[in-house]
């Protein structure tokens, strides 16, 4: 048995209900206990003769639980992979992360989908659940054997970093998976639109000589996939959403009943694309920043709950690939373990959030979304605790990263908000030795 | 030598060892600085004996990723003029081939001992790599459609060097915008030597918010563009263009851009001609206005040796 003691535990009103991804939630001064993988009691006090963690000055969270992580594993384990990707998720305070499916070879059948399964369990640092190809090799041509990946446990289907163009394509695989309660998590981009695009159409592209990414490029692929939603039935995910009126068209589905949900990346959040100014390639990343407006409809999504969560989109890349010219480096953030201290220093800090609504929309939101139990500090929850000193300062450097990469734009800069231990079912994933 | 005067700062800041990248990081003294500078070298390229020794033992190193005529051979001209050593890197005959990244390539080259290097890229940002990589000062001889900031200077040399001021004129810019470097060079250089700018071409060759990231003017229709201006300046359409899908033939282009002679009567008499070639005769300019009185296209060229020279001088501390 392990007891949390004089946490700020992170406490959701018990009022409120449990299906609204809006409830409240506060910080209490408790103690929490785990028994093996689950929270067995929390109480003002508890006494215990077991290992005690003293979380005086600290705050107390439920894990978090990331739905959009590309942890490179199998084939491109010089970025990245299951041993290193979930050593960050766990230093950022994850505790489960959901592996996107556009590896090498592409997670589009159940042998790779048993391989993701075994080897996280034997040498990951979080759960890892597993996201399936929509279609073979996720080429947007047929449609991958979804129900056999069913029944290995994958939780939802997609071809993140490829977007079906064909619209019938889309339209069978949408009407194929609706069958089945999981949802499609769809990148949305029309390539004739993006084309060679490397930064945000706009100011930037034009100052820059770079070519443009432009917003309608995913706003018309959101409509089409709202309209085939509602025609199939299907449930839809929109990953990473970055435009204002992205955010426009899902409220509007939303508020017309279409089964749709939707992320933001914590970038999106908080950076806009003058950050690319100096050609750093760590700015680099699809969708690209946007502009202010759109960062700041993003976070007005997010507070209204048009935005369902935030997921983080951790796309590392080796040094190598990135230190070239800004034109043909790879697009891609490295996010799990810069995630929380940024949002926390740029939104909570700044008064923008608060940071109960923060850790909602990083572990009771997402956890919600796919039905596990975790994501809230209470009695028969796994035991997935993320603990953090929100004074302490965290610094990105190349020797602190534990991913494989160091592909943030957060690279050698200091933020607030450190974690100082993450336990995932019980053991601990993270300790913070600083 | 003449007792000339060439400033090694101008309002503190040193030229030594500074980058060129744009003219952003250019302020106007600076530029000022280099027109003079440029006056300079331009009256010691008239003499019979057209050398100076002033950067005996300096080498510079010309990296050309892409082709060009007139600019390298401008910028190994002014290099020689200045008793620099050169030497150049073309990526036709390079280890590029063999898939060399510009990073490894850069640090060969630059263990051979360069003093500065000068790089024309198709890729924006390529300058700054070249100054991370080497920590030597960089020219950019043209990144993409990013930058061009010396033909921006020369462009402005050669207007200055006719009116003396660039302060209060109206320039007018014509072609295809958004593939263009020597326009974004230009809209920041002559905006901060106080010229009022504007920019006209097909809409679908148009970058949006230039009037907001340059504070210039952006008209659609040539004969607006062009009322009262001082000096117009033709841009090459890059014929590529066509098979994208952004104008339909050359025809229709030239019917609504070329400038001609009876284009240029909305412009004011005499308004200087400028285009920093290579041209297409019959597409964006017509021969009448090519070589015409008013035309200083082969001026710029001129110039173009002179301003790479006073850069050189300035950036690699040369003396009079």
């Amino acid at each position: 048995m392990i007891l949390i003691k004089n946490g700020f535990v992170y406490t959701i009103d018990k009022k409120t209900n449990r299906q609204n991804s809006l409830r409240s939630a506060s910080f209490n001064k408790m103690d929490v206990l785990i028994d093996d993988n689950l929270i067995v009691k929390v109480a003002n006090t508890i006494d215990e003769n077991c290992e005690t963690i003293d979380a005086h000055d600290k705050y107390v969270f439920p894990g978090f639980i990331d739905l959009h992580t590309h942890l490179r594993d199998p084939g491109q384990t010089n970025k990245e992979d299951i041993y290193s990707g979930t050593r960050a998720a766990a230093k950022g305070g994850w505790t489960t992360v959901c592996a996107m499916p556009n590896t090498d070879p592409v997670v589009d059948n159940i042998s790779t989908v048993e391989y993701l399964k075994r080897k996280a369990k034997d040498i990951g640092a979080c759960k890892v659940l597993v996201i399936g190809a929509m279609t073979k090799k996720s080429e947007g041509k047929e449609i991958a054997e979804i129900a056999n990946m069913l029944e290995s446990g994958i939780i939802a289907v997609s071809d993140d970093g490829n977007c079906i163009q064909n619209t019938k394509i889309m339209y069978n695989v949408m009407k194929y998976v609706s069958k089945f309660n999981i949802p499609i998590i769809d990148h949305c981009e029309d390539y004739f639109l993006s084309g060679k695009g490397q930064v945000n159409s706009g100011r930037m592209s034009t100052k820059l000589g770079l070519s443009g990414i432009p917003a309608l490029a995913e706003e018309i692929v959101i409509s089409r996939d709202i309209m085939l939603s509602e025609s199939t039935g299907c449930r839809l995910h929109i990953a990473h959403i970055s435009t204002k009126k992205s955010v426009e068209l899902i409220r509007q589905a939303k508020a017309k009943g279409v089964k749709i949900t939707t992320e933001v990346t914590p970038h999106h959040l908080l950076l806009n694309e003058n950050e690319c100014v100096n050609f750093d390639t760590n700015t680099k990343v699809k969708p690209p920043l946007r502009t202010q407006d759109d960062v700041d409809a993003c976070l007005t999504g997010l507070l209204d709950g048009t935005i369902d969560f935030i997921a983080t989109d951790h796309a590392p890349h080796s040094d190598f690939e990135k230190e070239k010219e800004f034109s043909i480096a790879p697009y891609g953030i490295n996010s799990l373990e810069t995630a929380f201290a940024a949002l926390y220093s740029g939104l909570v800090l700044k008064d923008k959030i608060s940071l109960s609504f923060l850790i909602g929309k990083l572990s009771t939101s997402p956890a919600h979304f796919l039905q596990l139990n975790c994501g809230a500090i209470e009695e028969g929850m796994a035991a997935d605790i993320t603990i953090s000193d929100l004074q302490k300062d965290i610094c990105f450097t190349p020797d602190t990263m534990m991913s494989k990469s160091n592909n943030t734009p957060y690279l050698n800069k200091s933020l607030k908000g450190r974690i100082t231990k993450t336990i995932c079912e019980g053991n601990t994933t993270w300790e913070d030795r600083d | 030598m003449n007792s000339t005067n060439i400033p090694s700062h101008s309002h503190g800041k040193d030229f030594v060892g500074r980058n060129l990248f744009d003219l952003d990081d250019w302020s106007a003294e600076d530029i000022q600085v280099v027109l003079e500078a440029t006056k300079i070298m331009k009256e010691v390229n008239k003499r019979d004996y057209k050398k100076l020794p002033t950067l005996r033992g300096k080498t510079v190193c010309t990296l050309f990723f892409e082709n060009s005529t007139r600019t390298l051979m401008s910028f190994e001209l002014a290099a020689d003029r200045l008793s620099a050593d050169i030497v150049r890197f073309s990526a036709n005959a390079s280890s590029l081939h063999k898939g060399e990244s510009l990073q490894d390539t850069v640090y060969t080259v630059d263990a051979m001992g360069i003093d500065l290097y000068i790089i024309r890229h198709s890729y924006p940002g390529s300058p700054q790599l070249v100054n991370k990589y080497t920590g030597k000062p960089v020219l950019n001889a043209g990144d993409g459609p990013h930058a061009h900031p010396t033909q921006a200077l020369l462009d402005i040399f050669s207007i200055w060097e006719r009116t003396g001021t660039l302060k209060g004129l109206k320039i007018t810019i014509v072609g295809d915008i958004a593939h263009s470097r020597v326009v974004r060079s230009n809209l920041i250089g002559m905006k901060k030597m106080g010229a009022e700018v504007t920019i006209c071409g097909p809409s679908t060759l148009m970058p949006g918010y230039m009037e907001e990231v340059y504070g210039c003017k952006v008209e659609h229709d040539l004969k607006t563009a062009l009322k009262d201006a001082d000096a117009v300046m033709g841009l090459r359409m890059q014929l590529e263009r066509q098979s994208e899908g952004l104008f339909p033939s050359l025809e229709e282009y030239s019917k609504l851009f070329t400038l001609s002679s009876e284009t240029m009567k909305y412009a004011k008499k005499d308004a200087l001609i400028l285009h920093p070639g290579p041209m297409n005769r019959g597409v964006e300019i017509l021969p009448d206005i090519a070589d015409s009185k008013q035309s200083v296209i082969l001026e710029q060229v001129t110039n173009g040796v002179a301003v790479r020279m006073a850069l050189l001088f300035l950036i690699l501390g040369g003396k009079m």
